[in-house]
This record gives structure tokens, C-alpha cells and sequence, in this order.
């Protein structure tokens, strides 16, 4: 297990619904949970992963994400099962979709 | 007038062909051959340094007559040039580690891919070339003629007529080039029949047939299980089926084997006809008779489907759709890989497959080091073939993006689909292709790359699609595609102002650009999810192998 924390500022989400749930803890995939977060302008993540030694790629995937769409003012919890970043993306996609009501 | 040969000897072939019937003849068999006795009539008949041609693709195999080959004697048939498509079974390898075969030309040899790496390496064995199938089809008939071919047929009857079935395949090539060139021709047959179905080889161009004591051996290596396709590639088949079919109106396709098409194939009954696309794209196939297409057979949006083979359990679904697939009198299928890949390659508007990598040139190979797996059809159907003359509005499309309006040719869409990171986050893209390093231990020619970077038009990828043709310059090229390769070094790497111009220009387009919600990249938006599911939407025709049911 390695546990991860990042914080990235973002422009502010629009929230459609109180929390988001995405994907399933299994072999290759992961569990999303966005919520609100503390401060409207930054996204903080906490990655549980059950993979080693890819903190780098991590954070490009997260930082990538929250620069194409806004997500400040939420806090997204992670649990990972070794999950590719493909996979990692689209969950974070989906996500967001359901938090936000469908709104980028 | 110069008369520099003696009389008698321009049918060197045809003496040498008696000459092998009569060796035959003394052993007392007739043009059926006992099984226990193909060894001795394979060592009457064939002479050493002979090029034979083994018939086996990646579907039916002539394995009998393979094993029997490699159980030979070596003092007696030694220094055979194998000229055959696929390299498949151990016994095919078998040949030159026992010293009975020293050099071969071929196309493709997927599970034989490392002992044939290894063979090179020890000097067992030369390699002529690694071929397309067309380019080894075509050989035969120019200077890799076989002295003898060993084929796989159905069933053949009392006169040596042959019945080759749905799996046709290969037989009509080979037997063509080895028959009318003074060679002779061996055929292993399942079953032994009063009366044939049809005739698919006539009697006068088979020499010898022999009963093999079991079936041939075919691999139903086109049957993809849809309870295996991810949530990943139903993004990546929305992205192909609203980014480029739909845009460029893709009527006449070839789908490589793989989870990534099957996907597509799976949308085309669902999300394809959602977006108004059925019976505007994906109306005419050359393609195997892939399971994951029947969804779409049945939902109408398919017209004609001409195979390179069959696939293990579709006989009988292939057999009463005969609208759709191309079927004989007696009503079952034939297959014919030379015409396929050649529809394949001339009468196609796009190609999609996958690969193990692609460098920043957009070249793609399925060599890894350690293996030569070789090309298979790929190559012919993943070009732009220079010599097509006919338009169609997808080719016009593509050539005038490439070449401006006044084009004076059209392009064939060449996709490659690819996830970024392949299993144990192996990088997809790459700055040099292991083929590189594979032609230098090897000894080769030339790199043993699948799709040139040049005939490549579109990466797509879960980033997004990257459209080749749109790009001006080596730069732009190179940064179209880090910019849909994630997060491999290869994509960390890429310029991110350039890569948003690309996006502006409309050379890279990411899901959202094209609309897509990411929510709905959902298995639930596959036509079918289990092989059950397929039986089912066929009506309980179509009958899978045990391996494949699970339920």
C-alpha cells in the first residue's frame, strides 16, 4: 500500500449533487469519491493505492485533470487497485460527470 | 538462330515431378495414401534442398502432415526451404531443430516467436524474408514456387477431389502455384466421402491424399469474449465511431483481431445507431467471421462480409445468412485469404489494429525483443495502396486532408487503436521501436516494422484521436502523437503549447471535443456482453467452443 496526497488550485465546480461515487475496488480498477472541500479555488486528492512507486504518474494524471476541467472546491478520495492511468482518467471523468450533473 | 538448350530439357520440372511419382509408385501406394505410411511417401517424393510449402495459417493447420515431416529422417530429407504463411506449431519449428529444414520464408508466427528468435540466433536456421501474405502468395508464383505442397483439406473423395469447407483459406493460392509449375501436391483430409459437397480442388491438380487419424487442427483466433472488453475501449470505440467513421462516412473495412474492435463492432448495433450511422458506415466487410459481429448482422447493419477463413462455431450461423457471407451452392462458406487481402488492401476504405508499439514517426511493430513474430496481413490492409485508381467519398476525404482540394489521389484510412500502457504499464509509445535493436541481433535487412508511420493516418487512443493527415511538418507529426500518448515518457515529453494548437486546429481531439459524455462509456452500451449474449442474439446458431462457454 502507498499512500498519496496533492493539492491543486482550479477554477470552481459547479456541484449538482452532495457527493460522487465512481468505480469498484477490483483488480485493475478503482473507487472515486468526489465531495466538497474546504477552499472553492483548490482540489486536494488522497490516493490509497495497492501499487508502489508510480506517485509520478499519479500526479500527472490528477494535474492533468484538474486542468482541463474545474474542479476546485472538492476533495476526491481514492482507493486504487492498480488501475492504468487510462482507466485512473475515465473513472475521473465519469466522477466529476456525476457530481457536477453532467456540466464540464 | 541460338538454341542454347538440348533437346528434353525444358520439362526439367515435369521429369522431376515423374520421377518423384515413380519413387512413389515403387513403394506400392496409391494416390491415397495410408497414414502409416505418409513418412515413407513423404521421403519418396520430396528431395533435398526442395521448397515446400506447409499449408497452415493462424486458422487451419495441415498438422498431420507437419508431424509427419518433422518425423523424418534427416539423412534421407535435409536442407528443405520452407516457404509457408505461419510458423504456428511446435512440429513447424521441429523441422529445423532436427536438421530436415534450413531456411525459411514466411509471413507470421505468433506462438512460435521466441524458438524461432532463438534458432537465428544459433545459426539452425535462414531467414529469406518475413512477407505480407499477399508478398509470399505472390512469390509463389514468381521465384518461391514450391516443389511440394502438404495442404489441409475437409474431405476428398474416391477420385481425389477435395472439399476444403468454410476454411478454405490458403488451399486455392498454394495449390495453384505448386500444380501448374510441375509440383506435387499432398493433402491431409478429415474424412474420406462418397460424394463431396462441393469441389474445391479438383482431382488432377492433388497427387497424394492421405485420411490424418484426427481432424486438423484450427484455432478460433478470432473469437473475442465481450465479458473481457473494458469500460477503457468503449471510450476509445465511441471516439473511432464519432471522430472518424461517422466523419468520413466509412462504408468498406477491415477490422484487425482484438478487444478494441470488437468493441466498435459491439457499438455498431447501439451507440452507432443512436447517432443515425446505420447503413452509413460499416455496410461492407473483408473480415473473419468475428462472433462480436453478429449483433450488427442481425440488427441490419451489415450488407456483405468476404472472409480470409472461418471461425470455429459460426458455420452454421454463416450458413443461413448467406445474404451476407459468401457461400457455396451446397450452402456452407468459402473463405479465400488471397482474395480477402486483396479486397483487404484495394477495395477498403480503412483499416483499424492494434500493436505493441509506435515511435514518435507513427511507425508500429509487434516485435519485441527476443520474438520475431512476423506480419501476418496487416501490412497489406495498414497501406495506402499507391496502385488503387477508384474514388469513394472516404478516400477523397482523406486524400484532400492530406493533399489539399486539388489532390490527385485519395488516401486509405489507416487507424491504429492502442490503450497508452499495454499490461505491466509497458509503455505503448516509444522513442525507438524494439525493431530497431531486433534487426541488429538478428541480422536483418531492414527493422521488422508492421504499419509505416507514413501510411498511418489516425492514433486513437483513450486521449483522444491524433489525425496524421492534418499534420504539415516532422514536428507537428511527432507532437500530434505524444499528444494522445498520456502519461508514458513519451507523452510527459510532449510540447504543451503545441499540443493545444493541435487541439485548436482539430488535429488532436479529445473526448470532449467530440461530445462524448465519459458516463457513457459503459459496458451496459455494448450489444452484447458474454458469449451467451452472441448465441443468443443468432439464435442459438452460432456455437462456441467449449473454451468460450462458460455458462
Amino acid at each position: 500500500m502507498e499512500n498519496l496526497e496533492f493539492r491543486f488550485t482550479a477554477q470552481p465546480v459547479k456541484p449538482a449533487a452532495g457527493a460522487a461515487l465512481c468505480g469498484v475496488v477490483g483488480s485493475g480498477n478503482l473507487e472515486i469519491l468526489i465531495r466538497p472541500g474546504d477552499e472553492a479555488d483548490a482540489c486536494t486528492v488522497v490516493v490509497k493505492t495497492s501499487a508502489r512507486g508510480f506517485g509520478k504518474i499519479w500526479e500527472a494524471v490528477i494535474a492533468e485533470f484538474a486542468s482541463r476541467h474545474p474542479v476546485g472546491g472538492t476533495r476526491i478520495a481514492i482507493n486504487d487497485m492498480g488501475a492504468t492511468p487510462a482507466v485512473v482518467s475515465l473513472r475521473l471523468g465519469q466522477a466529476l460527470g456525476d457530481y457536477t450533473g453532467g456540466a464540464q | 538462330m541460338n538454341a542454347p538448350h538440348s533437346p528434353g530439357a525444358w520439362d526439367t520440372r515435369r521429369q522431376g515431378r515423374m520421377r518423384r511419382i515413380e519413387r512413389a509408385a515403387s513403394l506400392g501406394v496409391a494416390r491415397q495414401v495410408p497414414a502409416s505410411r505418409i513418412g515413407e511417401l513423404l521421403e519418396a517424393v520430396i528431395e533435398p534442398g526442395d521448397r515446400v510449402c506447409l499449408e497452415g495459417n493462424n486458422q487451419k493447420q495441415a498438422d498431420f502432415l507437419s508431424e509427419a515431416l518433422a518425423d523424418c529422417n534427416p539423412e534421407r530429407l535435409h536442407d528443405l526451404h520452407m516457404v509457408q504463411s505461419v510458423l504456428a506449431l511446435p512440429s513447424h519449428v521441429d523441422l529445423f531443430e532436427r536438421g530436415i529444414a534450413s531456411k525459411l520464408d514466411f509471413s507470421f508466427s505468433g506462438p512460435q516467436g521466441s524458438r524461432l528468435a532463438r534458432l537465428v540466433q544459433d545459426r539452425q536456421i535462414e531467414i529469406g524474408a518475413i512477407h505480407t501474405y499477399l508478398e509470399l502468395f505472390g512469390r509463389y508464383f514468381v521465384d518461391l514456387t514450391p516443389n511440394v505442397c502438404l495442404i489441409a483439406a475437409q474431405s476428398a473423395d474416391a477420385a481425389g477431389n477435395l472439399y476444403t469447407g468454410p476454411n478454405t483459406e490458403d488451399t486455392p493460392a498454394i495449390v495453384e502455384a505448386t500444380a501448374f509449375k510441375g509440383g506435387i501436391v499432398i493433402a491431409q483430409v478429415n474424412e474420406l466421402v462418397d460424394k463431396l459437397p462441393r469441389v474445391d480442388v479438383p482431382a488432377d491438380w492433388v497427387d497424394f491424399y492421405v485420411l490424418a487419424p484426427r481432424p486438423n487442427y484450427i484455432e478460433p483466433l478470432f473469437t473475442r469474449d465481450p465479458a473481457q472488453i473494458t469500460d477503457v475501449q468503449v471510450l476509445m470505440a465511441m471516439m473511432a465511431l464519432k471522430g472518424i467513421y461517422a466523419e468520413y462516412g466509412v462504408k468498406r473495412l477491415n477490422h484487425g483481431i482484438g478487444f478494441d474492435t470488437a468493441a466498435i463492432e459491439l457499438l455498431l448495433p447501439t451507440y452507432a445507431t443512436e447517432l443515425g450511422l446505420k447503413g452509413k458506415i460499416c455496410t461492407h466487410w473483408a473480415l473473419n467471421p468475428h462472433p462480436t459481429l453478429i449483433p450488427a448482422i442481425e440488427s441490419g447493419c451489415v450488407e456483405s462480409i468476404h472472409s480470409f477463413g472461418s471461425e470455429v462455431g459460426m458455420e452454421n450461423y454463416i450458413a443461413a445468412r448467406s445474404d451476407v457471407f459468401f457461400t457455396g451452392a451446397d450452402g456452407s462458406m468459402r473463405s479465400n485469404r488471397a482474395f480477402s487481402q486483396t479486397a483487404g488492401l484495394y477495395a477498403c476504405d480503412m483499416f483499424i489494429g492494434s500493436t505493441l508499439q509506435i515511435d514518435l514517426a507513427g511507425n508500429s511493430s509487434t516485435a519485441t525483443l527476443g520474438r520475431i513474430t512476423g506480419f501476418g496481413g496487416a501490412p497489406n490492409m495498414g497501406s495506402d495502396p499507391h496502385g488503387r485508381r477508384h474514388a469513394s467519398p472516404a478516400w477523397l476525404k482523406a486524400g484532400r486532408e492530406a493533399g489539399g482540394p486539388d489532390a490527385i489521389r485519395g488516401r486509405k484510412l489507416v487507424m491504429q487503436m492502442v490503450e497508452t500502457f499495454r499490461e505491466h504499464m509497458a509503455p505503448v509509445f516509444v522513442e525507438e521501436l524494439d525493431a530497431w535493436k531486433l534487426k541488429e541481433s538478428m541480422s536483418m535487412d531492414l527493422p521488422p516494422i508492421m504499419i509505416y508511420g507514413d501510411d498511418v493516418t489516425h492514433i486513437v487512443t483513450e486521449e483522444g484521436i491524433a489525425n496524421l493527415l492534418l499534420c504539415r511538418t516532422p514536428e507537428e507529426r511527432e507532437q500530434a502523437i505524444r499528444g494522445v500518448a498520456g502519461f508514458t515518457p513519451v507523452g510527459m515529453a510532449r510540447d504543451r503549447k503545441m499540443v493545444e494548437q493541435l487541439r485548436q486546429r482539430g488535429i488532436i481531439r479529445r473526448a470532449e471535443d467530440l461530445g462524448i459524455d465519459p458516463r457513457r462509456a459503459n459496458r451496459d452500451l455494448l450489444a452484447a456482453r458474454s458469449v451467451k449474449d452472441l448465441v443468443r442474439w443468432s439464435g442459438g446458431l452460432y456455437a462456441p467452443p467449449a473454451r468460450f462457454r462458460n455458462w
